[in-house]
């Protein structure tokens, strides 16, 4: 008797605990992948298509299904790949292609003859300019994708590195050399 | 006059070598060969040059325009003719470049035309916008726009308002001496922010090592009659930190994340409320600071000097010793050495040092951290250094904005007590600007992702449009096909409807249907073409007035190639199209 109760008791958790499961995973359904999300927070968004995906998204979905490496993508350097390894559990790899400093894309205002090729190239929309009018970039807003370079059928457009400015400065990491004394005088023996 | 004084946690005490400077007079610099004056001067907006070079400028003749609300305008420091509008070294510690006017003095130092202002009868916006052009910034080393901190915050009731004359760091006594000799400009400055901000209290912080400038303050404040209570406070570095100076004078302790606004506290510096005043009471703007030269020289002093003087320059008044290697701007607490001797004063700077190591002997290495909690114990803002300088050494700087890396106010009492000589400043300002560049970075990637994601819509969107005109383009089609086509049955119809089917169409039916359809489409193309045509003809080059002999020649020459080539129809070499085709169509 008694064990039939003790199966009776446990039966009845089950169907209650089940049923909680069930109105929860209803309940608390989540739209989407999170974990894409996540992944597509550490990938810079220069949409520039260098890891062979049609933009981050599509490349964030592909390492979250496990199809693709996490080090395809220069713009985010060693430093997002790392930041993608301990996101994923997955190994740190070297990136596959080379790691470029930040660029943003200049128009050669003269030379451009307003073909709007590169307009419709931009993945962010940073050209401004119409049909046989000179076309010119919001440097604010070019992720320097590269994307607009190949089809320009003047090539009017060029990659300029960005450099450091009083605004954009960064403290350096302290430094501290050691035995200074030592690496200045060794150049002397050496001329002695 | 006894007032309850607070303490706050921490603070250190430096040698204050502030004696050596205050046994001279404040001395007029005299003009410099060049002066360099950066347009970025205060923080926010960046001000735009309204001068090029060549252009002749006057004596506080504006030069640099305040962009937006935040943001100060720049005066040119004497007269003289402008040569140069660009990059020039900053004193900065990156030693990069910024925008400058570069003023070349003809030495009459002649001023543009200027009144004092109409303060009797002048709205608090007035003043606050009269302040801006003036170019009125905060003069104790933060250089905030000092109109933007005049408005009352609305919600809370303003109790204190506190004016820092504290000048708590070593080697500088540019305040000290401002407050002995020019007290009463002073007081009247600090009257102009009071008639603005309507404070319970004024209360004016000095610490005890002046008691000349406590004691000038006083009688400046009794001779105008205000209620103004000079307060001394005990010498601790850093109790002239705004933070700190509040917290001793009202007890008041300034959360993280909020301003002292907040708890109804507003800070000025005492250099900021006499340039405040000299700006209305002689409507002269903003073009010279007092600073303090001393540290490796023969005669340390305090000067008046033009904003844009080449430190050099300013610094060989003060006669340095030969073993001089470098000038630190600022205190040697938070100062730092400028890249050059070429760098301008500008209003930020309010002491020069020249450096020597004699005077400040190379720090010995750096060495492992034994967490002996000295760094904690020394803190003003009672920060735990040690857990800043692990996280930001690791480079885990999340967990150095757990530990509120951002309320360190860089003030250097850490660095100075730490046994084992660990640049922990640095560490935090290294730490602090990688946050800042990710911070900028993640808002660039952020923006993006959103004009990415919404030119993708966009082109959907016009897909989605176009396949829809194109859909109602066809059923507009198709509806008048049905029409054309009914229409001519009813006329065919009586007389000889079958007759095109037998002859034309030899199993062919849909033909006839479609025929008339597109022999209206190619009517429509036609009218078009012969449209755009008619607008050619009748657009003439418009700059073909002024020309002379040889260029109508050339124009002559060019017209007859292009109609060889073909470019340009012979109006004769194609037939009207618009005529076959409405024979066609008919």
């Amino acid at each position: 008797m008694d064990i039939l109760l003790a199966i009776a008791i446990m039966a009845l958790g089950a169907v209650v605990l089940g049923a909680a499961l069930g109105y929860a995973s209803i309940k608390f359904k989540v739209e989407g992948d999170p974990l894409v999300e996540k992944i597509e927070a550490i990938l810079p968004q220069t949409q520039c298509g260098q890891c062979g995906y049609p933009g981050c998204k599509p490349y964030a979905e592909a390492i979250a299904k496990g199809e693709c490496d996490i080090n395809l993508c220069p713009p985010g350097g060693m430093e997002g790949v790392q930041r993608l390894a301990d996101l994923l559990g997955r190994e740190v790899k070297p990136l596959e292609a080379e790691e470029k400093p930040k660029q943003v894309a200049i128009i050669d205002e003269n030379t451009c003859i307003g073909c709007t090729l590169c307009i419709q190239a931009c993945p962010v929309d940073a050209i401004v300019g119409a049909a046989k009018q000179m076309h010119t970039i919001i440097a604010q807003q070019c992720t320097g994708c590269e994307l607009c370079l190949p089809p320009c059928p003047v090539e009017c457009i060029r990659m300029d590195t960005l450099t450091e400015n009083i605004d954009n400065w960064k403290w350096k990491f302290p430094v501290i050399k050691i035995k200074p004394e030592a690496r200045q005088a060794a150049p002397l023996e050496d001329a002695a | 006059m006894l007032k309850q004084l607070f303490k706050f946690k921490g603070g250190v005490k430096p040698p204050t070598n502030k004696t050596q400077s205050t046994t001279l007079p404040i001395a007029g610099a005299p003009i410099p060969s060049r002066l360099v004056v950066p347009l970025h001067q205060s923080i926010g907006g960046t001000p735009r040059p309204v001068v090029q070079a060549g252009d002749t400028v006057l004596k506080g003749q504006l030069i640099g325009e305040a962009d937006g609300w935040i943001s100060a305008a720049v005066h040119a420091p004497t007269s003289g003719t402008v040569v140069d509008v660009g990059m020039y070294v900053q004193p900065h510690p990156s030693g990069l470049d910024a925008q400058c006017v570069v003023i070349e003095p003809d030495g009459r130092d002649q001023w543009i035309a200027h009144a004092p202002f109409d303060y009797a009868h002048a709205t608090p916006d007035a003043v606050r916008h009269y302040l801006q052009q003036s170019g009125v910034v905060g003069l104790g080393g933060a250089v905030f726009p000092t109109h933007g901190k005049l408005t009352a915050s609305k919600t809370v009731p303003m109790d204190e308002l506190i004016i820092n004359g504290a000048e708590c760091e070593p080697f500088i006594t540019c305040d000290d001496l401002l407050m002995r000799e020019r007290a009463e400009d002073v007081v009247r400055g600090i009257g102009v922010f009071r008639d603005l901000l309507k404070p319970k209290k004024v209360l004016i912080g000095i610490e005890d090592n002046k008691p000349e400038a406590a004691a000038a303050m006083r009688a400046a404040v009794n001779a105008l009659g205000e209620q103004f209570l000079v307060v001394q406070v005990p010498t601790l570095y850093p109790a002239g930190g705004a933070k700190q100076l509040i917290r001793v004078l009202t007890g008041k302790e300034v959360p993280a994340s909020k301003r002292s606004t907040d708890l109804g506290v507003q800070c000025f510096n005492v250099a900021t409320a006499y340039t405040a005043w000299c700006a209305i009471a002689t409507g002269q703007p903003v073009i010279s600071r007092l600073v303090t030269v001393s540290g490796n020289v023969q005669a340390p002093r305090n000067y008046e000097v033009l904003i844009g003087t080449p430190m050099g320059e300013l610094l060989q008044l003060g006669q340095p010793h030969p073993d001089t290697d470098g000038i630190v701007m600022g205190g040697p607490m938070m100062g730092f050495l400028v890249p050059n001797d070429t760098v301008p004063v500008v209003k930020a700077t309010n002491c020069l040092i020249a450096h020597s190591e004699r005077l400040f002997p190379p720090k010995a290495p750096e060495m492992p951290c034994i967490r002996c909690g000295a760094c904690g114990e020394a803190c003003p803002h009672e920060l735990q250094p040690f857990e800043l300088y692990w996280n930001a050494r690791a480079r885990n700087f999340g967990k150095t904005q757990e530990f509120h890396i951002f309320d360190c106010i860089e003030c250097g009492c850490c660095s100075f007590v730490c046994p084992s000589r660990i640049p922990l400043v640095q560490y935090f300002r290294f730490a602090k600007s990688e946050i800042w560049a990710r911070e900028r970075e993640k808002n660039a990637a952020d923006e993006a992702k959103v004009r990415f994601e919404f030119k993708q819509y966009r082109e959907e969107r016009e897909k989605a449009e176009k396949a829809e005109k194109l859909a109602k383009a066809a059923a507009a089609q198709a509806a008048k096909k049905a029409a054309e086509a009914a229409a001519i049955a009813a006329v065919e119809s009586p007389s000889e409807t079958p007759a095109p089917a037998p002859t034309e169409a030899t199993g062919n039916t849909p033909l006839p249907a479609v025929d008339p359809a597109q022999d209206a489409k190619k009517a429509a193309i036609a009218a078009a073409m012969a449209r755009a045509k008619a607008q050619r003809e009748a657009a003439q080059p418009k700059n073909t007035e002024t020309l002379n002999a040889d260029q109508a020649r050339e124009l002559a020459d060019i017209e007859a190639r292009r109609q060889q080539a073909g470019i340009v129809e012979a109006r004769t070499a194609v037939p009207p199209p618009s005529d076959a085709a409405t024979q066609k169509a008919e």
